[in-house]
């Protein structure tokens, strides 16, 4: 796997059409890839049909949704008064490098000074910002507790999947990887020795580690608690037995009130593993005397969520509840597993997230890694029209070029020739004579040159038709024969 | 030191620089009555009250705890020790722990049983298992619902030891989502715990995988 090693970062990753490239011809990524996605697609399509509220529920939560993010520094304050008042400490940062600052301070002061180490549940949002790499830099030790998690810390791996991270590793794999880092050579490939494994790995570091860095599913503005929702219980090892718990959460995981939880509570779930509930959910508010830890430290984090918010079209995007339907339904993440997006955020989700997350400096070809099939909007529990901002991302990417971007121009003479009967039968004229050397035996061409060859890069062309629709009405004359 | 990581945690810069962002892009602020009214506006025209019978969520209920493969049994409340003493020796459980303020009446003869008393991590890995009660149940997910009360504890207790016996009251049985998350909204800031079944991963090939890291054993008594 080419991005193995290689840190999942839109400012470095190759483009969408290179990494695809590398992508697609790993047969067994692309066997371990299909066969989670339709396990998890068919589960979802089961526990979403007993559901004869579906569609209202969706509705709500896509009303919910807009209304945190339309009153988001209402919400933020209330979150922070709240959580504040509970005895949670709450922190904010601009950017990912101001939470990695705050986060390795906070690790500093509460870890053991000889032997700082943390334990973590899976966050795609330290994932965003390389939390990581940041602590290991400062010597503390990140020990990821989740399975999957694991799985690719111990194999120096990237994430590939918003909810199963590890989805494009299959038994064998992970056994390779148990066995030589866990020092386990005698270790089966069935997934219950594996699970095992990790059971016996991760216990004693959940009993001795004092520390923990978590995530969020939802902030609760109105009483200042905290959701996460999981299934293997490594969550709520790290919610409850350390001293210390750090929270980074996006100031898009805003929730109005705690009553609102009864609708994402039921979307989540059922669209994310396709099950009715998750094996556990956890909330809690600040500090709660003899339960859980005695210090808890939120960091909100903006990095660059409020620019999208800025935008009319794309702010939808923050609507997103990272349940990764949208990835199990994809075509082309179907294909091309989650690596290729060169981001923690892949498939339709991470194709309109990330660029915008970059500010368009960075992922232009992302709006691009799209059928526009529909498919995502379709499973999106909160509604979000992926395919329109996907085609708002694309003509802002257009834009962005200048007028003089050959797509630009493209466009232009294509309209200026579509104007005139005249300039468009010569411009088919001319087309006709061009393609001759460039077309196949079977009628096809394979590849256009120059600029022209980003259309070829990913499909073939049917050649021109040796008479047009135009010419053969003409010949066959007045009375049609 | 002390005031370098002074300087490094105070973030009320950050703050007032993130709230202007927000208010730019939202083209102004807001406040509580503004926020109140529109929340209030949310169409919510999904399933908010139960469409089954009692007894029909009763049975959903149960359904769904043995999908999630947990061992589910009735017993009318004089039958509760029984019961229990029932569940202990088919799981080979003697020396278990119990939350403070867990109903006596429940417990039967011939066990161990030790109150917690705030003991570290490794103490309570030390059981062989604990008994709680529940606040609610949900039977359209197949979920109970734990909260840091009397008979129920704090979080650690029903996570560290790796069987959990939990006694769930037909009366705290609801059918929906909304339902139950009405009922505890009062009580919202208590330390709270839902869990469906014994803890699970499908991290590995999408396979459902019992017993990650929560109890892997699960038995409930409903009480009738």
């Amino acid at each position: 796997m080419s991005s193995a090693d290689s840190v999942l970062d839109p400012k470095t990753s190759p483009t969408f059409p290179i990494a695809a490239k590398t992508s697609l011809r790993d047969t067994q990524l692309r066997k371990n890839v299909r066969h989670a996605t339709e396990v998890i697609q068919n589960k979802r399509a089961r526990v979403v049909g007993e559901m004869p509220d579906w569609q209202q529920l969706r509705e709500s939560g896509k009303q919910i949704r807009e209304h945190a993010m339309a009153h988001l520094d209402y919400h933020l304050e209330e979150f922070e008064r709240n959580c504040t008042r509970a005895g949670g400490k709450v922190h904010w940062a601009r950017d990912g490098e101001e939470a990695k600052r705050i986060v390795t301070e906070l690790v500093k002061q509460h870890a053991s000074p000889e032997n700082p180490e943390v334990i973590k549940i899976k966050s795609m949002t330290t994932e965003e910002i390389h939390l990581n790499i940041a602590l290991e830099a400062a010597g503390i030790k990140a020990y990821e507790t989740d399975l999957a998690e694991l799985i690719i810390q111990l194999g120096h791996d990237q994430p590939s999947h918003i909810v199963v991270p590890a989805l494009h590793k299959n038994r064998q794999q992970i056994r390779e990887i148990f066995q030589r880092e866990m020092n386990l050579p005698e270790l089966g490939d069935k997934p219950q020795d594996l699970a095992d494994a990790a059971r016996r790995f991760l216990r004693e570091k959940f009993l001795r580690v004092n520390t923990a860095v978590s995530g969020a599913n939802f902030l609760i503005a109105e009483t200042g608690g905290v959701c996460i929702v999981e299934s293997e219980g490594n969550g709520r090892m790290c919610l409850t037995l350390p001293d210390t718990l750090i929270t980074v959460a996006g100031i898009d995981k805003i929730l109005p009130r705690y009553q609102d939880l009864e609708v994402m509570l039921q979307l989540l779930p059922r669209s994310a593993t396709g099950e009715r509930m998750n094996p556990y959910n956890s909330i809690w508010t600040g500090v709660h005397e003899g339960d859980g830890p005695r210090n808890f430290h939120v960091v909100l984090m903006d990095n660059a969520r409020t620019s999208v918010l800025a935008d009319d079209e794309g702010r939808q995007t923050l609507n997103c509840i990272r349940c990764a339907a949208c990835q199990n339904a994809c075509p082309v993440y179907r294909q091309t597993g989650g690596h290729a997006y060169g981001s923690v955020y892949a498939g339709p989700i991470g194709a309109i997230l990330t660029p915008q997350l970059q500010q368009l400096h960075h992922a232009q070809t992302l709006p691009y890694a799209s059928s526009l099939c529909g498919a995502c909007y379709e499973v999106c529990p909160v509604k979000i029209n992926i395919p329109e901002v996907l085609i708002h991302l694309r003509n802002k990417v257009v834009k962005q070029k200048g007028p003089l971007n050959p797509e630009a121009l493209a466009m232009k003479t294509v309209g200026a020739i579509f104007k005139s009967e005249r300039r468009f039968r010569a411009a088919q004229r001319l087309g006709r004579v061009a393609e001759t050397p460039l077309v196949g035996k079977d009628g096809w061409i394979g590849w256009l040159p120059g600029m022209l060859g980003g259309w070829t890069q990913v499909r073939d062309l049917r050649e021109m038709p040796k008479e047009t629709f135009r010419d053969w009405w003409e010949k066959r004359g007045k009375r049609g024969n | 030191m002390a005031t370098e990581t002074g300087r490094a945690l105070d973030t009320s810069a950050a703050r007032t620089e993130i709230l202007r962002r927000i208010r730019a892009a939202n083209g102004g602020t807001s406040d509580a009555a503004r926020a109140a009214e529109q929340w209030a506006a949310i169409e919510r025209d999904y399933r908010r009250t139960a469409t089954r019978s009692r007894e029909e969520i009763l049975e959903l209920l149960e359904d769904r705890l043995r999908d999630y493969d947990a061992n589910v049994v009735r017993a009318p409340e004089a039958d509760v020790p029984a019961a229990v003493a029932r569940m202990l020796r088919e799981r080979g459980r003697r020396k278990l722990l119990i939350p403070p303020g867990l109903k006596a009446a429940w417990l039967p003869e011939g066990f161990e049983f030790a109150e917690d008393h705030g003991g570290s991590p490794a103490e309570l890995d030390r059981f062989e298992g604990v008994i709680t009660g529940s606040t609610v149940a949900i039977a359209l997910t197949g979920s109970v619902i734990l909260q840091n009360v009397a008979g129920e504890g704090r979080r650690a207790v029903s996570l560290v030891p790796d069987y959990h016996l939990c006694l769930v009251r037909v009366e705290d049985v609801v059918e929906t989502v909304p339902e139950a998350l009405d009922r505890i909204k009062g009580s919202a800031t208590l330390p709270t715990t839902f869990f469906a079944g014994p803890s699970a991963t499908a991290d590995i090939e999408m396979t459902r995988i019992k017993g990650v890291h929560g109890p892997r054993f699960l038995d409930i008594i409903l009480i009738s």
